[in-house]
């Protein structure tokens, strides 16, 4: 048993094993290298979607205008104060700085439930793009309330997507990650064109008739019948939480570690008011120019013709692949004798299943929040165990100094938090906070009494 | 060259972005302005792979 462990530890590092180190002065990376790639990260295919739904969930003009300035506010503080500090002076990646504090076991959970959720969001991706692909061929589009698929022609094309995907995402993402740098300019640019060019057709001739329209006619303050009726609480609090995996929940210390200064965590202004900013309130205006259709390629056709199009397959396939390829790289971890491309295959069939769900899709803003809550704590216990315990006298990364393989603070605050959110009487969106706060404390009470119980030196070294 | 690239990569984003406002305006049709996207498209891409973020991956 011993034995099988240490493979397992040993097969999980070797994954990561070329960035064990921490990042060397001189790979350090300028502020406007995080500019560029904070903005490219967040002008993505989830964009054509989460800024319809936004209508659909019946916010009104206003709501959203503050609600996304605020939200996004919180979001690039969140990065500056919370990763950033711990980014630039561990600089390690995630993965490192979790495997001393969690220890190897966990962390490989932890590898599993992040890839599980990349698969559903590639998912989600592929079935963006299929949606512009299906354009003509006059496939039926889902709509916002369907859940199983609803025609053979969407199964057919997204089956085909998945495998384009898939078969790409077995090649490598390097290439396709440097294209997707190369769309990024291009896409933003083409969301705003596509929104602009629809304002006539909603009675809007000239920008001072913006505000009249948005109100009238966009974000009207009634939500279509079914859906939730969103506040100025929920854009805030979305948009806040739209990235929680990365800046509260520390998954973007493996970017930051590149950082030469912790307030580079402002950069991610860029990618936060051009993505979750303009994108939204772009792709928005799409959907009520379209009265109300959702489906990201009807809308692009809408606004951008053939450019529109292009793009929602470009932006879909760009945020597919390098995310199946990954859950790929950790599914393989449990798999050692598979190969790679085998453990890709098998994450892009089942990805491809579930991307025929449009469920998926138009249930994304749940999914997002979901996703951000299911990795959140394990941020939390990074900052306890960084800041907190060091200052009241206990050992940071306990896990490693003993040489365990498995954290329990660390584990029963991350399961534990999320079980708690789940108790409370509270809309999905507004969960992550109290977990936050319960994983803080939960972590900080266990790692007191583990390393009281175990005897040792515990003063910081 | 490059700056013959640079040239065509910029005219391609001016091509996608610009015609919006002037439907918006109503100086030119929605279709006119979906060919010159499309036309901006095609100088984009096949112009700034040449240049675009090459620096920066050589840094990296």
């Amino acid at each position: 048993m011993s034995g099988n462990s240490n493979r397992l530890a040993e097969r999980l590092d070797a994954m990561y094993e070329f960035d064990r180190e921490p990042v060397a002065e001189n790979k350090l990376q300028g502020f406007t290298n995080f500019l560029g790639l904070y903005a490219g990260e967040h002008v993505a295919g989830t964009e054509f979607i989460l800024g319809p739904l936004f209508v659909v969930h019946g916010v009104a003009a206003a709501d959203l205008f503050i609600g996304l300035i605020i939200g996004n506010i919180l979001a690039v503080l969140s990065w500056v104060f919370i990763c950033a500090p711990i980014a630039v002076r561990c600089r390690l990646t995630l993965y490192w700085q979790l495997r001393k504090i969690c220890g190897p076991y966990l962390t490989y959970i932890y590898s599993i439930v992040n890839a599980l959720m990349f698969c559903f969001l590639a998912g989600a991706m592929i079935a963006v793009a299929a949606t512009a692909v299906g354009l003509p061929f006059n496939m039926p589009m889902p709509g916002l309330s369907d859940v199983y698929p609803g025609s053979i022609s969407w199964i057919v094309i997204v089956a085909v997507v998945g495998g384009i995907v898939t078969l790409l995402a077995i090649l490598g993402f390097e290439k396709i990650s440097r294209f997707s740098k190369i769309c990024a300019p291009w896409m933003f640019l083409v969301f705003v064109a596509a929104a602009v060019s629809v304002l006539p057709s909603l009675g809007c001739h000239s920008l001072g008739d913006f505000w009249r329209v948005a109100n009238e006619k966009i974000w009207t303050g009634t939500a279509v019948e079914g859906q939730l009726q969103f506040t100025i609480w929920h854009v805030m609090f979305f948009a806040w939480f739209a990235n929680l995996a990365m800046h509260i929940g520390m998954a973007d210390l493996t970017i930051l570690r590149y950082a030469k200064k912790w307030q580079y965590g402002f950069a991610s202004a860029t990618g936060m008011f051009l993505g979750h900013f303009v994108a939204w309130i772009a792709s928005g205006i799409l959907c009520a120019a379209a009265s109300g259709t959702v489906a990201p390629g009807p809308i692009a056709y809408l606004g951008a013709g053939v450019a529109g199009a292009v793009c929602v397959v470009i932006a879909g396939w760009t945020t597919a692949n390098p995310t199946l390829y990954r859950a790929g790289l950790a599914f393989q971890i449990a798999t050692p004798n598979w190969k790679r491309w085998k453990v890709t295959l098998a994450t892009g069939i089942a990805t491809t299943i579930a991307a025929c769900f449009p469920a998926l899709v138009m249930k994304l803003m749940d999914f997002v929040a979901l996703y951000g809550l299911l990795l959140m704590p394990m941020g939390a216990v990074i900052l306890v165990d960084f800041w907190v315990l060091p200052k009241l006298g206990m050992r940071s990364n306990f896990t490693e100094w003993r040489k365990g393989l498995f954290s329990l603070p660390a584990f029963i605050s991350w399961t534990g938090s999320i079980g708690i959110s789940f108790m409370l009487p509270l809309e999905i969106y507004f969960k992550a906070l109290p977990a936050w706060f319960a994983a803080v404390i939960i972590y900080l009470l266990l790692s007191y009494v583990e390393q009281l119980r175990s005897g040792k030196e515990v003063a910081r070294t | 060259m490059k700056k013959i690239l640079l040239i065509a990569s910029l005219t391609g984003l001016c091509l996608t972005v610009i015609p919006s406002f002037l439907v918006l305006g109503g100086k030119i049709s929605w279709a006119f302005h979906s060919n010159l996207m499309m036309l901006g498209m095609l100088l984009w891409f096949i112009s700034a792979p040449f240049w675009f973020g090459k620096e920066k991956d050589r840094s990296e």
